[in-house]
């Protein structure tokens, strides 16, 4: 397949998967707000802007500042992080290369884009049904995906860019998390709530009751967020799910070009694969979680050279 | 009150189809319906209103759902529209189409010897039928084509000229689109939508395919490979999604099943051209380019273009990759040219032309200037290399002041213009707010030249949606139906 269409496939679906765990990450912490009470909002919206990656210039005695924070991370389309800019990418990637998707999912990606443009900024509490469209227009699209698209390069490199966006926002989800409450060897009443948010921005409280009942201890919860081998939004699953569609990828072409990135990718999966918490969580799970994050970017540095912006003369000597 | 020109009364739904001097389609002068819209005319006659009005609501959807949708420059908002298509066929006998089909075939054949003439020996300069000064000053002749072989000599692959027909009854031809003609989609889109809009009728009347429009196309473009490429690799070069006919580029790769790409999937090393695929480079040996010469390749012709591909030029000269269209085929649909076509089509093949020209007026020739200068509310002024409606002036529908203006325009560039006879073109049966009225149609048959000569029978007829209105192209408010050619 062309190289840019496999770059549009691949930040098309990168996009979507921001989209999504952005909305997750934000209706949480609305809920978490209810539950504080009003002078401890700035401190929730700051520490879910550095969850989910976002340099916040404000200064925190803006008022009112969740306001202002909520527009920028929901509807703001000139704030490239927020949920709206993500959908806009997502579904131009996806214009762009309208003839390789099927009309299904064109559509599908189409409806949520308009959807989304229809929606008004207002206040934050009224973005509850918004935030949950966005969830939902992407589990709808992913299924649609699975069930439309012949299972090709091109469904491989849509699997690509899922996986590797999620376990870079993961990541930094856990990080974040674990700097603020690892004090904590026991949850306290207060923290069980954040507990809580913190599985719940993953979609992990029910699977996490069912594998630990609901006796939620920090350690725990990293491993399963970290290391669980089978739940859909844990790192190490992700990165099995990366290395999984990079070698099928790989295997439509000649290996001494693929074999790079295919490398990087299998010594993640291995790392995660082999992990052990009490060792991570010993000599530090920031540190590891960077590594991690490291590791991602460096999938996607190799992942171009290899697929989409190879120098010619590399090419040529094939 | 209704009526034909001998005065019946038309029943419903035609209550309002009114006649005039133009040639109806439909109704023949002497007042009666001609035989190939018998059936139509009946069966619109035996549908309820609302029946009509419900076909025309399940075409527009299928249209919408389909995105059969073209782009109109400058407005930011919105720039995807639905094409608008009427319900009703426009109908021509095996005769008509017979006589159309031999007027292109010999057409193209005469333009394609001109143009390897044109951009080898000249001979036609050299006899002094066609002035050598308007070839050259032709912004479209390209002098980096001199000389340069031409695979089989086919410049031309791809034309779709605009056929009209004048108050006689007799077509003629308005225009040659010899660069990257577009709208072929939209013909075989209605056709689709039409055979399940009205599969009665379509059966009653027989009506010849033109669903292999795609697989002609293919094989066009197939003859076309270098030398020695027995599986060659065919590309449809598209500007990409913003250009107006984008939707047109990925219907048709996707017919035919040929990669879509642009300019920067492609790369030219040594002379050859591949794409970039996730499976490194492979080579590209025929191009089916839907981008203007200009923009082709920045090295060769405008550096500022980053549509095209730096290179492309070289690798086409060394004859390692074959494009369709011809690079230079544009000197010959300049408007100016066109009125030497019936002198060409003389020249090359000794014979009268079929199908005739619009009478023209070069406004370079003085005599020619003066006559419509004097009488500029009778003539459609255009410029010379526009196309789609674009600067054109249309004299009984002007004003003093657009005139005045034009009248400078031609005075200041007078190579740059022409003149035609402001005229009548015929008219066809349309849904129109629930009742069927004429509007105003010209016709765009698609004619393939590779090894052979195909064209599929109709086309597409474009029609002016607004009552009295002569303009016909997309971006000004026209819109489309299906031409169907009887057995």
């Amino acid at each position: 397949m062309l190289s840019r269409v496999a770059d549009s496939l691949y930040w098309m679906s990168r996009y979507l998967e921001r989209a999504e765990h952005t909305a997750r990450v934000i209706n949480v912490h609305l809920d978490l707000m209810l539950e504080h009470g009003t002078d401890s909002d700035d401190r929730i919206w700051a520490r879910m802007l550095r969850a989910l990656g976002i340099e916040s210039g404000d200064e925190p005695s803006q008022r009112p500042l969740s306001y202002v924070l909520a527009h920028s991370v929901i509807h703001d389309p000139a704030s490239p992080s927020s949920i709206v800019a993500c959908v806009m990418a997502a579904r131009e990637n996806a214009r762009q290369v309208r003839e390789q998707i099927s009309s299904e999912m064109w559509e599908q990606l189409n409806r949520l884009f308009h959807e989304v443009k229809r929606a008004r900024p207002e206040e934050v509490w009224k973005s509850r049904e918004f935030l949950a469209a966005i969830k939902e227009g992407s589990h709808l699209f992913q299924g649609i995906t699975d069930s439309t698209m012949t299972h090709a390069a091109g469904w491989q490199f849509i699997q690509v860019g899922r996986s590797l966006e999620r376990a870079v926002m993961v990541s930094m989800l856990v990080a974040v998390h674990f700097d603020e409450f690892r004090q904590s060897p026991e949850a306290s009443a207060a923290d069980y709530l954040e507990w809580i948010g913190l599985l719940r921005s993953c979609t992990a409280f029910e699977s996490y009751c069912k594998a630990y009942t609901a006796d939620l201890q920090p350690v725990r919860v990293a491993e399963f967020l970290v290391l669980h081998p089978n739940f859909p939004h844990s790192i190490r699953f992700s990165t099995d799910a990366l290395e999984r569609a990079l070698k099928e990828i790989g295997a439509e072409v000649p290996e001494r070009r693929s074999s790079r990135v295919e490398r990087i990718a299998g010594r993640m999966r291995a790392t995660l694969g082999f992990g052990q918490i009490d060792e991570i969580m010993s000599g530090g799970l920031h540190s590891y979680l960077e590594t991690v994050r490291r590791q991602c970017g460096q999938v996607h540095g190799a992942l171009y050279q290899t697929y989409i912006t190879y120098p010619i003369e590399a090419a040529l000597g094939a | 009150m209704a009526s034909t020109a001998t005065g019946h009364t038309l029943p419903a739904p035609f209550q309002r189809y009114e006649l005039d001097d133009a040639h109806d389609e439909m109704i023949a002068s002497s007042g009666s319906v001609r035989p190939q819209y018998e059936h139509l005319y009946r069966a619109l006659q035996d549908l309820p209103q609302d029946e009509l009005h419900r076909r025309q609501q399940v075409a527009d959807l299928s249209f919408l759902h389909q995105g059969i949708t073209f782009t109109v420059y400058g407005r930011d908002e919105g720039t995807e529209r639905i094409f608008p298509n009427d319900l009703l066929p426009r109908i021509l006998t095996n005769e008509e189409w017979a006589r159309i089909e031999r007027g292109l075939t010999q057409r193209i054949t005469a333009l394609n010897l001109f143009l390897k003439d044109l951009y080898h020996e000249g001979r036609i300069l050299n006899d002094g039928i066609v002035p050598r000064e308007i070839v050259y000053s032709c912004k479209h002749f390209r002098r980096q084509m001199r000389g340069l072989h031409v695979r089989k000599d086919a410049y031309v692959t791809v034309v779709g000229s605009d056929l009209i027909r004048m108050p006689s009854g007799e077509f003629v031809v308005l225009e040659d689109n010899l660069r990257v003609p577009s709208g072929v989609s939209y013909m075989l889109a209605s056709r689709e939508v039409m055979k399940r809009i009205f599969p009665d009728l379509f059966r009653k009347c027989g009506v010849q395919p033109i669903e292999h429009y795609a697989q002609a196309l293919l094989a066009t473009l197939r003859a076309l490979a270098p030398q020695g490429s027995t599986e060659p690799t065919i590309a449809l070069l598209t500007p990409g999604v913003y250009n107006s006919a984008y939707f047109e580029h990925a219907f048709l790769a996707r017919q035919m099943g040929i990669e879509l790409v642009e300019g920067r999937d492609l790369v030219v090393h040594d002379n050859f051209v591949y794409m970039r695929t996730t499976a490194g480079l492979r080579r590209v040996d025929v191009i089916y380019r839907r981008i203007d010469d200009d923009f082709i390749d920045p090295l060769a012709f405008r550096s500022d273009s980053s549509l095209g591909v730096p290179g492309l030029f070289n690798a086409y000269r060394a004859g390692n990759v074959s494009m369709a269209n011809a690079l230079g085929t544009g000197v010959a649909d300049d408007k100016a040219i066109y009125a030497y076509v019936p002198a060409i089509i003389r020249y090359y093949l000794g014979e009268d032309p079929v199908l005739n020209n619009v009478e023209t007026y070069l406004m370079s020739d003085p005599l020619h200037r003066q006559h419509v200068l004097s009488a500029l509310e009778k003539y459609v002024v255009k410029a010379v290399g526009e196309s789609g409606g674009y600067g054109m002036l249309i004299g009984p529908q002007s004003t003093a002041g657009e005139r005045e203006e034009f009248r400078r325009r031609v005075e200041a560039d007078p190579r740059n213009y022409i003149a035609q006879p402001t005229i009548r073109l015929s008219r066809a049966p349309c849904i129109i707010d629930g009742q069927v009225q004429p509007r105003h149609v010209d016709l765009r048959p698609y004619i393939l030249f590779g090894e052979k000569i195909t064209i599929v029978p109709g086309g597409l007829t474009r029609v002016a949606l607004k009552k009295g209105s002569l303009v016909v192209n997309s971006s000004q408010g026209g819109g489309s139906k299906d031409t169907w050619v009887l057995y």
